[in-house]
């Protein structure tokens, strides 16, 4: 009999989640360096070519330009920069706070576990887009703001999660064994807990990403998110929807883009659940 | 039985005093304010309006105001729609919303659930693959993009269906918006309806319905449906929270006259009333579909009592 597969080996044995990965990868690395490779900077205006053309390579507008001018290409590449920027730094947020929130929900349990998932239960059923798209109106539209409070929304999912998994954690023999050794609470959840935490934090990542980078571009949508001059694949839908007659491709380019990386991300996200969580249903 | 009844009730109604006491002060929090414009008012007339409003008053009890207007259903004057209360406008726009939110939803149960039960029934094969392939694709979409592409396709390129617009009774103005609005939510229901069906195809009991000799289609009906619907009831909670959000955009993409565009549009222009409104009318809504998945559980799954 062979001996069990590591997590690893069955993910690089799962096709699908092997070329999301490598097409992730791809996206990426557009992200960071298409726009060095084209000529054309992200507001500038092509004063020699027509304006609003379509995709051609004889003047380098790959993706064509937009209503305005600019180089359709350049343009979704920045804004998928900061798009997936965003999505990074406020799944961080929520990974800080879900982690946390969770592990000491489960691991001290009782009745402070009870009134904090209490917490969560009532913050769960509240609009919470609704409350950001306020707090995006009334307050300005700065970035900071937008990823801190896309993040300080998606954290309800990861504290579940990390709070489950805490629970059957310790009761196991190793976190007994590190008590009788005289380890502080501390101290067990840091060293013990959390490295083994890894793989539900991985998958709840993995799908927490594409979810924020659907709610700051519907942020973005609706004008309340990434202003101009700079720009994301919200902002860039919302400017291709108003022209979509005159210049369909300033609408595709952008929205097959970020429909592209969500759906590497997502079917990622599956991959790693199916990998690491092999009792679930295939 | 009755006193958990109680709580539940109670905790309902502490989420939605939460939702508005946090939507009120965010507000009054804002800089600016309704009577901003970009010529000022005589400052007669200012101190008039901000009077006949009550903001002169102390915040806590203009709190105190609006809550017990709250109580008794009254949700006050709106700022910006000069003569109109914000009962009213929700009146008119709620049948809007309310008709494409409702078919949405239908219809993302209707097919998300029984493409996922065809894909569970057929697990592993191309058809199992390539209904998941397009789920995940759905997911992936959100409404935001198909709204437009709706509209380039089958309003701009074929003129088969208008691009937008609201006639009362004209059904084909609705078949776009209700499309881009289901779209996502179907794709979640199938994935949803596939996994908790195949887990539930697991299950010992259905091998034993099977064994003793029940047809099939009885098994996966009458023994495999039920249990394995609880996902999928329970996301209907979150569902229409995403219906709702989602119509924000939709009525705005389609031009609906609908309450979502209030929303953006009243904090926009700081319409305090209207915004708190809309707010505590969608809250009151998904916590209304929260506690109706409560009741589905119990007959779903009798071991779980109603809570």
């Amino acid at each position: 009999m062979s001996p069990p597969l590591t997590g690893w080996q069955r993910l690089v044995q799962h096709r699908a989640a092997l070329c999301a990965l490598g097409l992730l990868t791809l996206i990426v690395l557009a992200l960071l360096i298409g726009p060095a490779l084209s000529p054309h900077a992200v507001d500038s205006i092509d004063f020699d070519g027509d304006w609003a053309t379509g995709p051609s390579a004889v003047n380098a507008h790959w993706f064509g330009t937009d209503s305005l001018g600019r180089d359709v290409f350049v343009r979704t590449l920045e804004g998928g920069r900061i798009s997936v920027a965003v999505a990074f730094a406020a799944t961080l947020v929520s990974l800080l706070i879900g982690v946390s929130y969770g592990a000491i929900a489960g691991y001290f349990g009782g009745a402070l576990d009870a009134a904090m998932m209490r917490a969560v239960d009532i913050l769960y059923a509240l609009p919470f887009l609704f409350l950001v798209i306020l707090l995006m109106v009334l307050f300005g539209r700065d970035l900071v703001l937008v990823f801190v409070a896309i993040g300080a929304i998606n954290w309800l999912d990861m504290a579940r999660v990390v709070r489950a998994q805490t629970m059957a954690l310790k009761s196991q023999e190793f976190v007994r064994a590190a008590r009788t050794h005289g380890l502080s609470d501390g101290a067990i959840l840091w060293r013990h807990i959390l490295p083994n935490l890894l793989g539900v934090v991985m998958v709840t990542v993995t799908l927490t990403i594409p979810q924020v980078i659907l709610t700051e571009s519907f942020l973005s949508f609706l004008g309340l998110g990434v202003q101009e001059p700079a720009t994301s694949w919200g902002t860039l839908i919302n400017e291709g929807a108003r022209e979509m007659e005159a210049t369909p491709w300033a609408l595709l380019f952008p929205a097959g883009c970020m429909a592209l990386t969500l759906l590497c991300f997502n079917l990622l996200g599956d991959a790693l659940r199916d990998v690491l969580d092999p009792k679930g249903p295939p | 039985m009755i006193t958990r009844l109680l709580l539940r009730l109670i905790t309902t109604a502490a989420t939605l005093l939460l939702l508005v006491t946090l939507t009120f002060f965010l507000m009054r929090l804002a800089p600016g304010g309704p009577f901003d414009r970009e010529r000022s008012l005589p400052p007669e007339i200012e101190q008039a309006l901000i009077a006949e409003y009550h903001l002169d008053e102390s915040l806590p009890r203009q709190y105190r105001r609006y809550v017990s207007g709250l109580l008794q259903g009254d949700l006050g004057p709106s700022f910006q729609y000069e003569g109109f209360s914000v009962r009213e406008l929700i009146a008119k726009g709620l049948p809007v919303s309310l008709t494409l939110g409702a078919l949405a939803m239908s219809l993302a149960v209707l097919i998300g659930g029984a493409a996922g039960i065809a894909a569970a029934l057929s697990h592993r094969s191309s058809a199992d693959h390539g209904l998941m392939g397009l789920a995940l694709l759905g997911i992936s979409i959100p409404s935001y993009v198909v709204a437009p592409l709706l509209v380039l396709v089958f309003a701009i390129s074929l003129h088969w269906l208008p691009a937008g617009g609201w006639q009362a009774g004209r059904w084909s103005d609705l078949v776009l918006p209700v499309i881009a609005l289901a779209l996502p939510q179907i794709a979640l229901i199938a994935r949803l309806m596939r996994g908790s069906l195949l887990e539930v195809l697991q299950q010992p009991w259905l091998r034993t319905a099977g064994a003793k000799g029940l047809p099939p289609h009885t098994v996966i009906l009458r023994h495999a449906l039920k249990p394995a619907l609880i996902p999928v009831v329970s996301y209907l909670g979150p569902a229409t929270a995403g219906i709702l959000t989602g119509s924000v955009v939709v009525e705005q993409v389609f031009n609906l006259p609908g309450i979502g565009r209030y929303f953006v549009q009243g904090a926009l222009n700081r319409d305090y009333t209207l915004v708190l409104g809309v707010v505590a009318l969608y809250g009151s809504l998904i916590v209304l579909c929260n506690l109706l998945v409560d009741v589905c559980y119990s007959w779903l799954d009798p071991r779980i009592k109603a809570a």
